[in-house]
């Protein structure tokens, strides 16, 4: 009795989410009328706007990783290793962007960045691509900052830092060659993470103008039958890898040693 | 990167360097923006202090954004506590075979992220006039889903269910932990003094999960009432609920008052803010259980 009520407890459930699943999937298959076919797709994928805001949005999300590594990493480092008095402070700023929805803080930055700010950020293409980054970094923070302080936990960094520098090493050194190797597994889960979250992000790219994947995924919407569907698979793919990439990695990652359970 | 070297000893302010960059990086790009906001909230065209911007949202108009979209919320907050609950506790409890868990867990994690645009258009291709179970259910069982039931995937029930695909999955992965958490021995102990299952669950572990339970619903709530690509896809910028009129605003001021704009984004900062602080303040009482 217990196993029915539970079973029917799952399978009611995963209704909410396979049915959409195969809505998409259906629907993305049925432009030719009476038989499945992938116009769409191809559709799509011939698509030159398409192209060009996909790659548009694959650098950013790349630049925004790289952007992200060098901010967080050497800072939760820094704050274990030597000023652990901060980590309140640290943590809690890392959840701010978790608290402020991020379209009021694309708010703030048209009002304070805008061309006749002290710091016209928006005033030309780069200027607003740089803007959008830093945007794309603080919506990623609160992933990327709990994926690298988790790794740093595990590891000695206090033995190793002192390990490098009594063979002679700077801190350049010391954080790209001791480091950095020995957290690569949680940087690069809050690096696929980071890469879901920018690649179909919405608000940002908008409200700042930049032709982003996003707003093209809107404007398909908008005016087209099938092709949103294709493009909706596309993005499942897309977030599947990065989490199925996340798992690889996190297994695939030496383990502490066991706990009792 | 231009750390202190380790010559310059802990007391002197160098070692400060380490953090300047995330400091500065902080203060301009998520403190200050979010400053600018409440400040212009509370300042007049000509400058000066005012209350008249967070008065002036006291319209029928904006009062009824917030209204929808605290409904919204709330009501898939709520179902998708519901949801996530039975499936996470059927997994853990009611003995389905346990290849199903990793892949489930698996799964929520991917379908928590899997927001946005694609969402929407996802339910549009399933529920939408032309969806898959839209006209399913007119061939084959003559059914009129708009008709028989009054269900519309453009209007606040349709947001409802379509946030679920997020907030179902969410659930789980904060939930399950906990259920895990709750030890064998409490059951046992409650059984051996002559506990009924549903004494147990109600005297037991009920409250023990309590604040789990609210402190997630406060942050799947928090969750959906800043999501502005989902609803915007599905309905347009003329649904009105408090995050798509902001959008509309900051693209074309459309309550004809900067000053007004920037109350309204603050409004949505408090209640956020509000949900997020209960649901940490929460989480830090739960944690006390799963040591």
């Amino acid at each position: 009795m217990k196993r029915f009520f539970a079973w029917s407890a799952f399978l009611l459930g995963s209704l909410i989410f396979i049915l959409p699943l195969i809505g998409m999937t259906e629907f993305s298959l049925s432009m030719r009328r009476g038989e499945y076919s992938f116009d769409a797709y191809a559709s799509v994928l011939s698509d030159p706007q398409f192209r060009q805001t996909f790659t548009y949005s694959v650098v950013m999300a790349l630049v925004t990783i790289v952007f992200g590594i060098l901010l967080v990493v050497p800072t939760a480092y820094w704050v274990r290793l030597r000023m652990p008095h901060l980590r309140p402070i640290v943590e809690f700023i890392t959840l701010m962007p978790l608290v402020i929805p991020a379209i009021v803080i694309v708010f703030g930055y048209i009002r304070l960045y805008n061309t006749s700010s002290w710091l016209p950020l928006t005033g030309t293409s780069t200027g607003t691509n740089i803007l959008l980054m830093f945007g794309y970094t603080a919506l990623a923070l609160p992933y990327m900052y709990r994926a690298v302080d988790t790794g740093l936990r595990s590891i000695d960094i206090a033995t190793l830092t002192e390990a490098a520098q009594s063979l002679g090493a700077g801190w350049v050194t010391i954080f790209g060659r001791v480091i950095l190797p020995n957290v690569f597994v949680a940087v690069l889960s809050g690096a696929f993470l980071t890469f879901a979250i920018v690649i179909g992000e919405f608000t940002l790219a908008a409200l700042l103008n930049r032709p982003a994947f996003g707003p093209y995924l809107q404007l398909v919407g908008a005016n087209k039958a099938y092709e949103p569907s294709a493009l909706a698979v596309i993005s499942f793919v897309i977030t599947w890898l990065c989490m199925g990439l996340i798992q690889i990695v996190v297994r695939l990652a030496p383990k502490p040693p066991a706990q009792s359970h | 990167m231009s750390l202190a070297s380790p010559s310059t000893g802990r007391r002197l302010p160098t070692q400060w360097l380490g953090v300047a960059p995330f400091f500065l990086f902080a203060f301009l790009f998520l403190i200050l923006p979010a400053l600018s906001i409440v400040v212009g909230a509370f300042r007049g065209p000509e400058g000066g202090f005012t209350l008249a911007n967070v008065a002036g949202l006291n319209t029928p108009n904006i009062r009824n954004a917030y209204w929808v979209s605290i409904r919204v919320s709330f009501w898939s907050a709520l179902l998708g506590c519901l949801v996530g609950f039975a499936m996470s506790a059927a997994v853990v409890f009611g003995g389905l075979p346990r290849f199903i868990r990793s892949p489930l867990l698996t799964f929520s994690g991917v379908a928590s992220n899997f927001a946005g645009l694609p969402l929407a258009f996802a339910f549009i291709a399933t529920l939408g006039p032309a969806g898959l179970i839209t006209v399913w259910l007119r061939n084959d069982f003559g059914i009129n889903l708009r008709g028989a039931t009054g269900f519309n995937l453009f209007s606040t029930t349709g947001l409802i269910v379509t946030y679920l695909f997020f907030q179902v999955p969410l659930m789980i992965l904060i939930i399950t932990p906990a259920l895990d958490g709750l030890r064998r021995e409490w059951r046992e102990a409650a059984e051996m003094l002559g506990a009924t299952s549903l004494q147990y669950w109600r005297m037991v572990a009920f409250p023990i999960l309590l604040p789990s339970l609210l402190g997630t619903f406060a942050l799947l709530f928090a969750n959906s009432f800043g999501a502005v690509a989902t609803a915007f896809a599905l309905a347009g910028p003329q649904l009105n609920i408090a995050p798509i009129l902001l959008f509309s605003q900051i693209r074309g001021d459309v309550l004809g008052s900067p000053g007004l704009g920037y109350a309204l984004a603050l409004g949505m900062i408090v209640i956020t803010g509000l949900a997020n602080t209960l649901y940490l303040w929460l989480r830090s009482r739960t944690e006390r259980w799963q040591k």
